[in-house]
């Protein structure tokens, strides 16, 4: 039933395979929660700025993200996303043919997915910060980049962590539905090799396992980073 | 006028989303089946989670573990084609459901949404003040009484608003079922733009269905944290 064999190293068996997925899906995962992050700052700031159409826009991309399925915000950036990088490149007079490679377009995908939850995260980091100690910092003379270098970011920061660690794993998990696109991270490699060597389980188990590694570690390096951000509140 | 009319009848983003609506019920399947038996379980196994003895809330901890740490794609493709690779499994009665992927569908969307909801829930029956508890026992309020009476009335109110999101993403993730064969909203949309070479039509057509299943689910949860929770409404 469940073949060890097959996971060795080399010609023999998949565990290489195994490794090099693991590296896409860990890249693919960076790549995009960066992304997403930049994304939801800029979210963050159409919200909170006055103005109607920013927060209009804003919210009804955070809206409408968040209200359909994650696999069909990957099919509609995988089969739609060339049309519209085409036309962006008609537009300064290039004619010819794009084709965005996967990994640029998983990227996107879950970078667009993960930007929704990470924006409220940030949000609501930002909310809690008190309105008097940018007061107190503007009495005190600092000027505007200042406030936010030295009194906004460490106090977002450490507020918004937690919450970021929680889009990380949701981040991380995602990953595995751009395996529709032919991408070859964890769930797609187990695919391949479960459909070779006709042992589902073996495969499934391991990418399984694998996720687990993953999200587990990264759960525990999420942790000392809080407590490193939080050193004078314990 | 008449002509308007018939050039939006041929829209084809129109005559997609006639043809989505008809996976609408496949899709309403898996989630009336599975989203109450998910509730139920989440309960017992919040309690069991809390419970003093340690084998019990030992194994459910490490089910949650598992089941939250790896994606619901793993869960269903082990499902439906881990499980059915086994022949012991093919052998047995089980194979009657885990043949269909509707049934595969279920069993996978259940045993995910129980491991969060029952964390849900956890925190919600952790959250009742001790005060509470020894009222109940200064009424001499029996176990099963203080549990229907006092602890789950007060903790299924406290975490509606969370149990509610979980929900919307049971409502989203039905949508991964279509990847085991299962022909629902998404697995339509996506023979849709095999036939039709017309991906962003067919999958806005899908989307915008979704948008109004949640929207829908959205007002069931306000509804209930209405109805549950009367102290908090403003009074008239």
């Amino acid at each position: 039933m469940f073949k060890f064999d097959k996971l060795v190293f080399g010609d023999l068996g998949w565990g290489d395979e195994f490794l090099f997925a693991t590296l896409m899906t860990l890249t693919v995962s960076i790549l995009s929660m960066g992304l997403g992050l930049f994304l939801a700052i800029i979210t963050v700031w159409a919200k909170l700025i006055k103005s109607r159409i920013t927060k209009f826009v804003a919210n009804f991309y955070t809206t409408v993200i968040r209200g359909i399925p994650e696999l069909l915000v990957i099919y509609l950036i995988f089969f739609g996303g060339n049309a519209v990088v085409m036309s962006i490149a008609k537009i300064f007079g290039y004619n010819g043919y794009i084709e965005l490679n996967a990994l640029t377009i998983g990227t996107i995908a879950i970078a667009f997915i993960s930007a929704t939850y990470s924006s409220e995260v940030i949000r609501a980091a930002y909310l809690s910060v008190n309105k008097g100690q940018i007061e107190a910092a503007k009495a005190m003379g600092l000027n505007k980049v200042n406030i936010f270098i030295k009194v906004l970011a460490p106090q977002i920061i450490r507020h918004a962590l937690p919450g970021i660690g929680n889009v990380w794993q949701i981040t991380l998990k995602d990953t595995s539905l751009i395996s529709v696109t032919g991408l070859v991270e964890i769930m797609r490699q187990s695919r391949i090799s479960s459909n070779v060597e006709h042992s589902p389980l073996t495969f499934l188990v391991t990418a399984a396992f694998l996720y687990l590694f993953l999200t587990t570690f990264s759960g525990k390096f999420f942790k000392t980073l809080e407590y490193k951000f939080s050193k004078g509140y314990n | 006028m008449e002509d308007f009319f018939l050039t939006i009848k041929e829209l084809l983003i129109i005559k997609n989303f006639f043809l989505v609506i008809r996976g609408l019920d496949n899709t309403l399947l898996l989630l009336i089946i599975s989203l109450p038996i998910g509730f139920v379980l989440s309960l017992i196994f919040a309690l069991g989670r809390v419970s003093k003895i340690r084998i019990i809330s030992k194994s459910i901890a490490a089910y949650i573990f598992i089941i939250r740490g790896t994606p619901l794609l793993v869960q269903i493709y082990l499902i439906y084609f881990g499980l059915g690779s086994i022949k012991a499994i093919r052998d047995s009665f089980l194979w009657y459901l885990l043949k269909e992927p509707f049934w595969c569908g279920v069993i996978a969307l259940t045993i995910n949404t129980v491991a969060y909801g029952s964390e849900i829930f956890r925190g919600g029956i952790q959250s009742i003040s001790k005060e509470q508890i020894e009222s109940g026992k200064a009424l001499g309020f029996g176990k099963i009484m203080m549990m229907r009476k006092i602890i789950l009335p007060i903790a299924i109110r406290k975490v509606l608003p969370s149990y509610g999101n979980e929900l919307i993403l049971m409502v989203k993730a039905t949508s991964l079922v279509s990847l085991t064969t299962y022909m629902e909203m998404t697995g339509i949309a996506r023979k849709i733009m095999a036939k039709t070479f017309a991906p962003v039509e067919a999958f806005i057509a899908a989307g915008i269905l979704y948008l109004f299943l949640n929207f829908l689910m959205v007002q069931f949860v306000k509804y209930l944290e209405w109805k549950y929770n009367p102290h908090l409404r403003l009074s008239n």
